[in-house]
């Protein structure tokens, strides 16, 4: 029995996924084949799409970067030939554990992400779905689960890092008779999609952990905060719990016990704000999503003022495998403080981008040569970017530093949610550092002055540097300014805005006085801070001076031409104008 | 469904959804509204925020603060189509900057504008999460990734002519 599996999360999309699909369904409708075409989600080989899945008698094979024309060739040669069509394979399962991008990986939270049909019920369950609620319900007490947690060590994977169970415990242990789960899928770290991948591929999972969740701190009713960017995750898990209350899994009585549980869906409405937990409720309850001062925590005083419960996808996602295998097994992954798994969103300037799961403690090397082998076409290695705005860089030199949440936090970054940004040396450090402050500066509610004008006030002088006006004492102040906004502002958003330019500064702060000092931008990135000028192999064809739009340029035709530097204003049109490399950008 | 009593010249506004209003009690009805308020008319009319005050019994100036608090927000209607550039880190390491100075050159207008003709407006978002294709930019619900000035203006062409 053959079967067809094409990726189809948000990425596979982008890259024609859907036309793959048809075309398949097309091609085997035409050859009067009964063999099924299932979609799936991510597979975590992004760099790789679109792929396509053979199921073939217990083995299967991955195809890679398919398109609507390689879909007749693997019909007739693979499909009906019974050859697969080697060239066109990434791996199969039976060779996973050879393939250089799986090999490092551990998965738990994607174990079925790529694998089952996040839109049917059915092939969740047949793949162990809904077996640790069973047995939480029909085997645990509540404490019994919620001790469970605590001895895994499982800690928030929302960026905190707080451990889940003790969590738990304090909902659990506080007084009120409505109390409510809430699942954060705000997800809005720039460049980060570990969240958006587990919900379109593999929702139940997710609502089965809330589910535990809900039974653990004795709630019957459940949130899921989603952001408004992400129509097919909310598509997906709009039609897993409309799938499980048919089943009776959600409604009065799940599973037939005295337990009632509903899920709810909100959606966010963009702001990065709301993910933060007590903005988030704000939010839930229809207001400006401004956070408030802490305590009382949610689990006191959360949604409506009742006891809540909140936590990240991924954080659910890991539950119902800790019911399942058992909280030992869970802690004996992973490092003294950090157990279990972290799911990371490879991306920037990494040749394999993609979604990759790895025991903590796994160190950055191996996470960006053994699994994203290397960097980019051929460039040098300069930095990783980790926990988005509220994280910072840790450059290349530290590239033995294993990643658990006490390590990244030492450097000054903190793990955040598992954006893992890499940078060659075309990235310039103070830009970098310029791009979070302006999205912090975007985001602050306005609620703290320091958080609301401070960022202002620093980004005006990371402005000013990439510019070439940075004035002597400008790190220094930059370092005043960051000590402040930490200090004086009341939620996670201003207490980390300054993160990526202190670590940045801490770990390169040659860059900045190259910039401030000598007017110069070493990663030949910041435009005002660049020379053009003309070398000898210039052929004098006229075509820069052509382009130039302040006639900048002088000389004869076939002669070697020059560049007036003071009437230069740093387009950059003349460089992408000549053909013969004749052109220097310093 | 609670019976309103809404001025005769503000019930035009009335064609989204407001099955909402069935449930027990208002409770965080408000964003809920707004959204559906937006999906109908692709923005959210004056009307529709003194028809929404009468159901939620929120007055229309806080109604007014929560509309501008979230960025999903607009008050004024939006262009046929729509280019959404993802400013998300992974693409602005992969070149966005120059992908919006490309868009803002051929379109002639700046972020959350839209063209005279109302042919385009231009947004950004932050990641549209295919990461591995950076830099990566929407056309309505069609996504192109690897750009380049030539991908982009190829585009831009496409929707211009199909009017
Ligand atoms: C500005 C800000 C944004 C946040 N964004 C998110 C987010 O997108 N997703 C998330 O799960 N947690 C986010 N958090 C963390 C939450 O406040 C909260 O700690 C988390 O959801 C708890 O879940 P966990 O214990 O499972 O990590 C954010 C915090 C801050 C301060
Ligand atoms: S720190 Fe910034 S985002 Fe957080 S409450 Fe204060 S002003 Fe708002
Ligand atoms: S960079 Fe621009 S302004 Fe300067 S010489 Fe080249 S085309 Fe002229
Ligand atoms: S493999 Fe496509 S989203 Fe990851
Ligand atoms: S950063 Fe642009 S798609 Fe993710």
């Amino acid at each position: 029995m053959k079967e067809i599996k094409v990726g189809l999360g948000t990425c596979g999309i982008s890259a024609g996924g859907k036309m793959v699909y048809n075309e398949f369904k097309d091609k085997l409708s035409q050859n009067n084949l009964d063999i099924e075409v299932k979609q799936t989600g991510c597979m975590g080989m992004c760099y790789n799409e679109v792929l396509v899945e053979v199921v073939d008698n217990g083995d299967s094979y991955l195809y890679s970067k398919v398109s609507s024309d390689n879909v007749e060739k693997i019909v007739n040669e693979h499909i009906i030939g019974n050859h697969p069509v080697d060239e066109w394979i990434a791996t199969s399962r039976k060779n996973i554990e050879k393939d250089p991008f799986f090999k490092k990986q551990k998965r738990i939270v994607l174990q079925n992400c790529g694998i089952i049909d996040p839109g049917s019920i059915d092939d969740y369950i047949l793949y162990d779905g809904y077996k640790a609620i069973k047995k939480a319900l029909q085997k645990y007490s509540q404490l019994e689960v919620i001790d469970i947690v605590c001895n895994s060590g499982i800690r928030g994977r929302g960026g905190g890092g707080f451990p889940t169970g003790v969590k738990w415990k304090f909902s659990y242990e506080a007084p009120g008779d409505s109390k409510y789960i809430i699942c954060n899928a705000d997800e809005g770290d720039p460049g980060a999609f570990m969240d958006r991948s587990i919900l379109e591929g593999n929702p139940h999972s997710v609502l089965e952990g809330m589910m535990i969740a809900g039974y653990a701190i004795g709630a019957q009713e459940a949130y899921i905060y989603i952001r408004a960017e992400y129509p097919l995750a909310l598509k997906r898990l709009k039609t897993a719990i409309g799938d499980c209350e048919k089943k009776g899994y959600l409604g009065e009585n799940i599973f037939g016990s005295n337990v009632s549980f509903t899920i709810k869906i909100k959606e966010g409405a963009g702001a990065f704000v709301c993910g933060e937990e007590t903005a988030l409720i704000a939010s839930i309850e229809g207001k400006r999503g401004v956070p408030r001062l802490r305590p009382p925590f949610p689990a006191h005083k959360g949604l409506w003022q009742n006891p809540t419960n909140i936590n990240n996808v991924e954080t659910f996602a890991n539950i119902s495998w800790i019911i399942l295998n058992g909280a030992d097994k869970f802690a004996s992954m992973g490092t003294e403080k950090s157990k279990g798994t972290k799911v990371f969103a490879l991306a920037g300037k990494i040749a394999r981008s993609g979604l990759a799961e790895v025991p903590m403690g796994m160190t950055i090397n191996e996470i960006v040569y053994d699994i994203g082998g290397g960097i980019k076409d051929g460039k040098k290695f300069k930095a990783v970017q980790i926990g988005g705005p509220s994280g910072g860089c840790i450059p290349a030199s530290m590239g033995d530093m294993k990643i658990d949440y006490e390590e990244v936090t030492k450097t000054g970054a903190i793990m955040g949610s598992g954006g893992l940004i890499v940078l060659d040396n075309t990235t310039c450090m103070v830009d970098l550092a310029k791009y979070f402050l302006n999205f912090t500066q975007n985001e602050s509610c306005g609620k703290c002055t320091f958080c609301r004008i401070g960022t202002k006030r620093m980004l005006e002088i990371l402005e000013r540097i990439t510019l070439g006006k940075g004035r002597e004492n400008d790190i220094e102040l930059l370092e005043d300014l960051a000590e402040k906004i930490k200090n004086s502002s009341l939620c996670g958003l201003g207490q980390t805005a300054p993160n990526p330019v202190l670590t940045t500064i801490k770990y390169f702060r040659d860059e900045y006085e190259a910039h401030i000092i000598e007017k110069r931008c070493p990663a030949h990135s910041c435009a005002a801070l660049l020379t053009y000028t003309i070398n000898e192999n210039c052929t004098g064809c006229t075509l820069c001076a052509k382009k130039c739009p302040v006639n900048a340029i002088s000389g004869e035709v076939k002669e070697i031409h020059e560049i007036d530097q003071d009437a230069c204003i740093k387009c950059g049109l003349c460089f992408n104008a000549c053909k013969v490399g004749a052109i220097d950008k310093l | 469904m609670t019976v309103l009593k809404i001025p005769e010249k503000k019930r035009e506004v009335k064609n989204f959804k407001i099955d909402l209003l069935t449930k027990k009690d208002h409770k965080g009805a408000l964003i809920p509204l707004l959204q559906s308020a937006q999906d109908s008319y692709g923005y959210i009319p004056e009307k529709a925020i003194y028809y929404i005050s009468e159901i939620v019994k929120i007055p229309a100036a806080r109604i007014y603060g929560v509309i501008t608090f979230y960025s999903q927000f607009r008050l004024k209607p939006l262009g046929k189509n729509v280019i959404r550039i993802c400013e998300g880190t992974a693409c602005y390491v992969n070149g966005s900057k120059s992908v919006l100075e490309v868009l803002q050159d051929e379109l002639g207008i700046g972020l959350d504008e839209t063209t005279d003709d109302g042919l385009f407006s231009l947004q950004s978002v932050a990641c549209l999460g295919c990461c591995s294709l950076a830099p990566v930019m929407m056309i309505n619900d069609e996504t192109y990734g690897n750009l380049t000035s030539k991908k982009i203006k190829k585009a831009i062409k496409e929707y211009s002519f199909a009017k």
